[in-house]
């Protein structure tokens, strides 16, 4: 056939000539986590199909490790939270946030996601960050794909700095058992603090 | 479960010389021409309608809150007006106090190719209350839910009156209320600690799920949940 036969695997001779390297263990392992970060795309507005442009074929987040989508929690490490997320909602992203194995982490995306945008109402959370904590902020109404893209390399660049002799950044947080947060309430009044005086407003100005 | 299904096809009482259907040109503001069925309902209601307008071509009636569910079960029933889908219930509250409250019920007839829009009016200070016409047309259901949930208005005969849209243990009051702050009336973190407080898993009732066709195929788990009596939120 002209090939040369297989050889052997176990009497393959070292010949001490194999390159090889070193490197940092946290080198090694953050470069493997962050080319190939699993995302959920927890979608609820226009910033979802802004998200599905960027995993499409023309910015395709596959370049940076991102082919597979995850549509479970629990087989993800990135969640991107993708538009605005009503009260009505919070038990249920951070149910999702709670399933996910570390480690993880969350890109809030878009200004809907970040900090409740256009949507100061009874109905909207104020940014997710008071459900759940967020390694990047994305902003953007909805963000271009490029902004994401931007985003996902910051996270990246987080990712590869972590020292896995910091022992608290696996640390699941736990929320505070009285009042169900993560951060005080004092301080999420105090950043969902109206401009002006709308907190009394009202839509007839009765 | 359903009684066999009667194909309609929109326009078919007009008779086959009835004139195509085309968009209206230059509809008047007020006034023009008034939907038949208002005469209908004056002859057959004496004294339950209120007053009858048209704008933009479009016919208001308003009724007897008393005789409202009468009314528009015989706007259903009857062989020459077949009102057979309801496209929207909903309320309207107006800017200026002295103004009563607004209950809307948009109906349409396909047979007719009619457009009725049906309103009763609740004075402030009187029981929020209407009837329900969920027995007339089942898609009341949500529309129904979504009307008391975000207008607090309650649908006398409704057979599971529950919030729509918000969650069911949300305290803040009626949303969509003129005197309902924009933000809601609790401090953000409180909101936040009552909608955390809720169980996501915990949201259906036996009606949503018709149990008597899937209480079979559900998951264990909710099997126990539900056979024990339980229904929905918290």
């Amino acid at each position: 056939m002209g090939l040369s036969p297989r050889p052997e695997p176990n009497l393959i001779e070292t010949t001490g000539n194999e390159p090889w390297i070193t490197t940092k263990l946290d080198a090694f392992v953050n470069w493997g986590r962050k080319n190939s970060l699993w995302p959920m795309p927890f979608g609820t507005a226009c910033c979802a199909i802004e998200f599905m442009a960027t995993a499409a074929s023309k910015y395709d987040l596959a370049r940076f490790g991102m082919e597979r989508q995850a549509f479970s929690p629990r087989q993800a490490d990135l969640l991107i939270c993708a538009g605005r997320v009503p009260f009505k909602l919070a038990p249920v992203l951070r149910r999702i946030w709670q399933q996910m194995p570390q480690p993880k982490w969350c890109i809030s995306m878009g200004a809907c996601a970040s900090s409740g945008g256009m949507f100061d109402n009874y109905a909207v959370v104020q940014g997710i960050d008071s459900i759940i904590p967020v390694d990047v902020y994305v902003p953007g109404c909805p963000p271009r794909p490029e902004g994401l893209l931007y985003g996902i390399m910051m996270l990246q660049r987080k990712v590869g700095a972590e020292r896995s002799s910091d022992k608290s950044l696996r640390n699941e947080m736990e929320p505070d058992p009285k009042s169900q947060l993560y951060i005080a309430p004092s301080v999420i009044d105090e950043v969902s603090e109206p401009f002006g005086n709308s907190v009394h407003q009202t839509r007839s100005g009765l | 479960m359903s009684n066999g299904f009667t194909p309609v096809v929109a326009g078919h009482a007009l008779g086959s010389d009835a004139a195509a259907p085309a968009t209206p040109k230059n509809v008047p503001h007020r006034g023009g021409p008034q939907n038949p069925s208002v005469d209908a309902l004056r002859q057959q209601f004496a004294g339950a309608v209120v007053r009858a307008s048209v704008t933009w071509g479009e016919t208001t009636v308003v009724v007897d809150r008393a005789r409202a569910h009468e009314i528009i079960q015989w706007l259903h029933d009857d062989p020459t007006q077949r009102y057979d889908y309801l496209s929207d219930v909903t309320a309207v509250e107006f800017r200026d106090f002295e103004q009563p409250i607004e209950v809307v019920w948009h109906l349409r007839s396909l047979p007719f190719r009619r457009f009725l829009r049906v309103k009763i009016e609740i004075v402030k200070g009187t029981a929020m209350e209407a009837p329900s016409v969920w027995d007339i047309y089942k898609s009341a259901d949500w529309l129904e839910r979504e009307c008391y949930d975000m207008f607090g208005i309650t649908f006398t005969g409704h057979p599971d009156l529950r919030r729509l849209l918000m969650w069911e243990q949300y305290k803040e009051g009626y949303p969509l209320r003129k005197d309902f702050p924009l933000r809601g009336r609790f401090s953000r973190s409180e909101q936040l600690r009552q909608a955390l407080a809720a169980n996501p898993e915990a949201r259906y009732s036996k009606e949503e799920l018709s149990i008597a066709d899937a209480f079979e195929d559900l998951p264990g788990d909710m099997k126990r949940r539900l056979g024990t009596g339980e229904v929905t939120g918290e």
